[in-house]
């Protein structure tokens, strides 16, 4: 799997922005010609991990998320969003759909949702050592197979 | 993002129109709350017609106003789903706080 393209962007953890950085990988993953399917599960999936870098890694506080999508010639998308924010402890038990540490307006469906939209979500975490979330998602998997 | 409120007899209607995320959620939960505080309707019908993107806030944002519907003795109803939308709040188990209907297919 070769890396033909990458872009990297830096946003202030203002929950503001997560439209801006949900837009811009799609805008950056559609160079490989996605359906509008794709699109919208990346995007779902962006906003997810980003808003969770926001709400829990920085809870609400100020401080830099690090976005990298890069295509590959499989044809996929890898987006990284690393945070160095609070950490999670417990990475299986966040991952669990309808935990959230934050009753109420949360649903806890953050990861459930990733996982559901992407081919794989991994998670490095370490308390006091911020969040890194990769999500990989196939690109015209589902025509290449038929 | 932004929400109109239409106020029938015992009901409130919310439109939502635009892109339903984190940053939209915690701008539209304070205006749709002061309204049921205010009016105390029966039901509150969530429109999502005129939404062109949803992530998991959308669900968080349902769940919050049937607590508060609750809370008031009232129903909520979701309507006008896209199939996407209809799919991640059945699995979210939505459908057994109030009725989910999905937009017509013309």
């Amino acid at each position: 799997m070769k890396k033909l393209n990458e872009m990297k962007l830096t946003i202030e953890s203002r929950s503001v922005n997560e439209g801006f950085s949900r837009a811009a990988v799609a805008a950056f993953a559609a160079l490989l010609d996605p359906t509008v399917e794709e699109l919208s599960d990346i995007k779902t999936a962006v906003s997810e991990a980003v808003t969770n870098a926001i709400v829990h890694g920085y809870r609400e506080g100020k401080g830099p998320v690090f976005l990298t999508a890069t295509l590959t010639d499989k044809p996929s998308v890898r987006i990284r969003v690393r945070d160095k924010g609070v950490g999670i402890a417990d990475i299986k038990q966040a991952r669990q759909p309808l935990f959230s540490t934050m009753a109420g307006e949360r649903a806890g469906l953050g990861f459930a949702v990733m996982e559901s939209f992407m081919d794989s979500v991994r998670v490095r975490s370490k308390p006091g050592m911020g969040t890194t979330v990769t999500l990989e998602k196939t690109i015209g998997g589902k025509a290449d197979a038929t | 993002m932004s929400a109109k409120l239409e106020y029938g007899s015992g009901e409130i209607r919310v439109r939502f129109t635009g892109e339903i995320d984190h940053h939209a959620a915690s701008l539209l939960r304070v205006s749709i709350d002061s309204a049921i505080a205010q009016q105390r309707p029966k039901t509150l019908i969530l429109d999502f017609g005129g939404v062109t993107f949803m992530d998991s806030s959308g669900i968080g944002l349902v769940m919050g106003r049937y607590k508060q519907m609750q809370q008031i003795g009232g129903v909520i109803r979701v309507e006008n789903l896209s199939p996407g939308a209809y799919k991640v709040m059945r699995l979210a188990g939505l459908d057994r706080l109030g009725e989910l209907r999905q937009r017509e297919v013309s």
